[in-house]
């Protein structure tokens, strides 16, 4: 087969507009994620049974079942037990931030318990509240114990938008099923599809790199 | 009254006791020097001043507040006693100077200005003024922990607690801790210092306690405790340190 270039030319319009999609939602779902993930780390790190044990139970359930079928019951599911109606671009982000939420709050947990208590302590021993020593001691270190495990999840969320393409979002993949359901250029569409998310995963993972090393201490 | 005053304090983590019924008063101005073989409860003695260990029976009063108050009493009590680790603790991502700001900034709320004025001096005092922006990592073990006892200072205690601050340094380190030590002795401080330095509790001591077994064995001047052990135990204890 010869590789024509035109069938990429043309789509490529059609498929920025999808990348468009994919990157609204992956940065909603992105932000989302890191609060929730970072509130239930916490909890989980440092909360009473009262908050520890919803806490878990809620990353056990987001670990224990595909996100497909998480998205799926957000959007189909959800409106007939709960009759709320959201747009499947607002399912997907939902789905976004309760999935990496999950993942995060696990990268959270490790990150806070892997700071030193003597540092805890210090902090105490002057007279501040936990609360302070949280914000102002533990968490600038855990912090940057968490960024490598951390960009993994944020990669991963760029790439788990795909999966929306189930409830009709006409996110990047989408769009490419559908331009390659018209001109039958499977090789041509999805070699462009591929590349599209390569370049864009890459500049992610470069500039984590670069908020790693910023971030170093000496 | 006293700076701090242990009534009957003991001390349990679980089934086992680690403080026995501890009474000990320590005045304004005195440097009680702390020994004891490991295990005999001198670590977690100075750790309930600070409220770092819960005592479990007994009242310890701290500059007359209770270390069994409210969280504002003990926020007060560690405000007024100033804690020196044993492995320093200074916070990794903060330059030696600003190690020392935190505490007027965090635990005093004074301004930045103030904080630096203050940690600038203090570092100055212990012979830090060179190396005020190093971060912890690009300090030697001693030059860390005379950072650690500014950053303590800083936040304007009327005592200071010292857990074995040289048990983690090279010998040739720790003099220029000890002499950080000797000069706030020499000004006044109040100090509970826990330690195996006999030559520091000899020269800066006002009084040497010996621990062993959980229980306060020993109470008097270092000089003539050193020189006629009143015990067995306590003379043996000197051999094994030397």
């Amino acid at each position: 087969m010869t590789f024509d270039w035109t069938a990429v030319f043309d789509a490529l319009p059609e498929l920025l507009q999808g990348l468009e999609v994919t990157m609204l939602i992956a940065l909603a779902g992105l932000a989302g994620g890191v609060v929730v993930g970072a509130i239930t780390g916490a909890l989980l790190t440092y909360g009473g049974w009262l908050a520890q044990v919803p806490a878990q139970l809620y990353v056990a359930l987001i670990r224990g079942t595909p996100i497909t079928v998480q998205v799926m019951f957000i959007y189909f599911a959800l409106p007939i037990l709960i009759d709320v109606r959201i747009s499947a671009a607002s399912a997907g982000i939902l789905t976004l931030i309760i999935n990496s939420g999950a993942y995060n709050a696990e990268i959270v947990r490790g990150a806070l318990e892997s700071v030193p208590a003597g540092l805890r302590e210090a902090g105490l021993a002057m007279g501040l509240s936990f609360r302070k020593v949280l914000v102002h001691v533990i968490s600038p270190i855990a912090v940057r114990r968490a960024l490598p495990a951390m960009g993994n999840q944020l990669v991963s969320v760029v790439k788990d938008t795909s999966i929306f393409l189930v409830i009709g979002v006409g996110e990047l993949t989408r769009r490419g099923q559908e331009i390659m359901s018209g001109n039958f250029r499977a090789v041509e569409i999805w070699t462009a599809v591929a590349v599209i998310y390569l370049i864009v995963i890459s500049i992610l993972a470069v500039s984590l790199r670069f908020v790693e090393r910023a971030a170093r201490l000496p | 009254m006293s700076m701090v005053e242990f009534s009957k304090v003991s001390k349990q983590f679980g089934s086992h006791r680690v403080l026995k019924s501890i009474d000990l008063a320590i005045d304004p101005g005195e440097v009680a020097v702390v020994i004891g073989p490991s295990g005999s409860g001198k670590s977690t003695m100075l750790r309930c001043i600070n409220v770092l260990e819960r005592v479990s029976e007994g009242t310890l009063l701290v500059d007359g507040i209770s270390v069994l108050g409210t969280s504002r009493d003990v926020r007060r009590i560690r405000l007024e006693a100033g804690m020196v680790f044993q492995q320093f603790n200074l916070f990794p991502h903060l330059t030696a100077l600003q190690n020392v700001m935190f505490g007027p900034i965090r635990a005093r709320g004074k301004s930045k200005a103030e904080a630096r004025d203050i940690a600038a001096a203090l570092l100055q005092k212990v012979g830090l003024g060179e190396r005020m922006d190093h971060y912890p990592s690009q300090l030697s073990g001693g030059q860390q922990q005379r950072v650690a006892i500014a950053r303590s200072l800083a936040v304007g205690p009327k005592l200071m607690l010292f857990d074995e601050p040289t048990s983690a340094l090279d010998p040739e380190l720790r003099q220029e801790v000890l002499k950080v030590m000797q000069t706030l002795a020499l000004e006044g401080m109040t100090m509970v210092v826990v330690t195996h330095e006999m030559g520091f509790a000899k020269r800066v001591g006002s009084r040497l306690l010996f621990m062993d077994g959980g229980q306060l064995v020993h109470d008097g001047k270092p000089a003539d405790l050193l020189s006629d052990p009143p015990s067995e135990r306590f003379a043996d204890f000197l051999k094994h340190i030397d």
